[in-house]
């Protein structure tokens, strides 16, 4: 765990002195500000006291900046040779993995935590309501860290930090969109399997403050195979 | 801690990078690894950090072993890769201090091991430096610095003097001579002079397999099987004493060096007493002997007859 909390803290120094962390909160406070407050279908569009739109934009942000934070955690490390310097310290494959992946959630989480004054804004304007916010950001918190999972992922195949990022947008679009698409399409038990496998639905039913078990093994349980997934493949390179 | 490997094997899709390689390093020795490029060096080493996963074979650490306690053989080794990865964006003095918590250094000897190194490896002025600022040598010595940090009970190097001016080399092969006296020192060059210079012990591998273990001066007789006189001589005729060297029982070759001032060189196998058998020639013939001298095989020949063909 000691070990973990070292790759994280050089991770998030890394990421603040890269300038990457600033970009990424400015770049997010100022997409998810615009159109929760100014435009599209804005809250006073809307006429709700309800944070449903920033949800919604964040959705999509967050899908975008997510893989650009975990392009390089590994690919760089492979490239530069580094990984091999950490995996010959006392420092497990997993710790790595976990640690690199602890550091991209918890600056996701700053980011979220930056957005608490639209929280307190919407409240004075009306009546809001508590449980549906907190279950939100618990949504967000985990479709992070299933995109992040991801995102180690494709980070983790290839020493090019650009088709990291594709792939994990690639691989990400399924769950997103395309899932959800075709399961309007079919029926019966694929139906249902696509259903369960597609974000949105999940995503969807947090958002309107319903906290159910099955949504939680999902975003937990795809962020773990993605951290596997991630693990097995490091641990190909080193039987290589 | 002594190093012993047993039967290492490994593969890489067909080719067989080290092939049932065995050797045993003892505590306080200084082992030279040399070998042409893609003789499997930098695999072994790979091997012994417990980076890369043997295909069949076992090395042990000490009491450790490979297969059960791999996190114990890494916390007593220092490991210097052959390329050198460093994380270019961070300074010197963060860098170190990342390596020294990640090697589970205490934390109130931390601030005293990274003094430590950063005055042996010579970084007390760079220690502020982002890495990517350093010229080669110094981040040479920043990859040196973080093998060293935990003051390690085995120090692995590959290729430790690269990119390093003379004085630099210098230093830092001292630096290896000093720790490798208490400590077990593998580290691999393709410097023939360096490994001589700093190594009780060299190991030859060609196509991962040991072709010569010893001493400098094993290695010689080894290699060669002969022994090398250079003889000069005063008095006698070039040919006289040509053909009375020629005569001696064991001399394989003689070879006329430079006929003026009767020079010679005598050859033959090792252990045949050639110099006594040169001096009694001599004596009988009442030449007087001006030069007897070994003439030892250079380290660079020992190597291109090794590893060639």
């Amino acid at each position: 765990m000691k070990q973990t909390w070292i790759i994280t803290k050089r991770e998030l120094q890394a990421y603040f002195d890269s300038l990457m962390a600033y970009i990424l909160l400015i770049l997010f406070l100022g997409f998810s500000g615009f159109f929760t407050w100014l435009y599209g279908s804005d809250i006073f569009y809307i006429k709700q006291a309800t944070l449903m739109p920033f949800f919604n934009i964040a959705y999509w942000t967050l899908f975008f900046f997510i893989p650009a934070l975990t392009m390089r955690l590994i690919s760089e490390e492979n490239r530069m040779g580094t990984m091999e310097l950490l995996l010959t310290k006392p420092i497990g494959n997993w710790q790595v993995i976990t640690g690199k992946f602890l550091a991209s959630l918890i600056l996701i989480i700053l980011a979220l935590l930056l957005t608490i004054p639209y929280v307190i804004t919407v409240s004075s304007i009306g009546n809001i309501d508590g449980g549906e916010v907190f279950s939100g950001y618990l949504a967000l918190v985990l479709f992070s860290a299933m995109y992040i999972s991801v995102g180690l992922f494709t980070s983790s195949i290839s020493n090019n930090q650009i088709v990291s990022y594709l792939l994990a947008l690639f691989i990400g679009i399924f769950f997103q969109v395309i899932f959800n698409m075709l399961a309007e399409n079919a029926s019966g038990v694929v139906g249902h399997i696509l259903d369960y496998l597609s974000v949105s639905t999940h995503f969807e039913s947090m958002t309107r403050g319903v906290i159910d078990s099955r949504d939680l093994i999902y975003f937990l349980g795809i962020s773990f195979i993605g951290l596997v997934l991630t693990d097995s493949i490091l641990m190909k390179k080193r039987y290589a | 801690m002594d190093i012993v490997v047993e039967n290492l094997t490994k593969r890489y899709g067909d080719q067989v990078a080290v092939n049932n390689l065995s050797f045993k390093v003892k505590t306080g020795e200084i082992l030279g690894f040399l070998g042409p490029n893609g003789a499997g060096k930098t695999t072994t080493m790979k091997a012994i950090t417990a980076y890369l996963y043997p295909d069949s074979g076992t090395v042990h650490v000490g009491n450790y072993s490979l297969d059960k306690n791999p996190e114990e053989i890494k916390r007593n080794i220092g490991y210097l890769p052959e390329s050198n990865p460093l994380y270019q964006d961070m300074p010197v003095i963060d860098y170190l201090r990342f390596v020294a918590e990640i090697q589970e250094i205490p934390r109130n000897e931390i601030d005293d091991r990274l003094l430590n190194v950063i005055n042996s490896c010579g970084l007390e002025k760079e220690k502020h430096k982002k890495i990517n600022e350093l010229s080669k040598g110094y981040k040479q010595r920043v990859g040196l610095a973080q093998a060293l940090i935990h003051s390690p009970e085995v120090l692995i190097l590959d290729e430790p003097t690269v990119g390093l001016d003379p004085n630099q080399i210098k230093e830092i092969r001292e630096l290896i001579k000093r720790i490798g006296k208490e400590k077990t020192v593998i580290l691999s060059s393709h410097i023939l002079a360096e490994v001589e210079a700093t190594c009780d012990r060299i190991l030859i591998i060609n196509k991962g397999k040991i072709v010569a273990d010893g001493s400098t001066e094993e290695l010689r007789k080894q290699a060669s099987g002969k022994e090398i006189y250079r003889v000069m001589v005063e008095d006698g005729e070039v040919n006289a004493v040509y053909e009375a060297l020629k005569s001696i029982e064991g001399a394989d070759m003689v070879d006329i060096l430079d006929a003026g001032k009767k020079m010679f060189e005598v050859q033959g196998a090792s252990g045949t007493r050639l110099a006594k058998a040169i001096f009694k020639v001599c004596v009988s013939n009442h030449w007087i002997l001006m030069q007897l001298t070994p003439v030892e095989t250079k380290l660079e020949d020992i190597f291109m007859e090794l590893t060639t063909g």
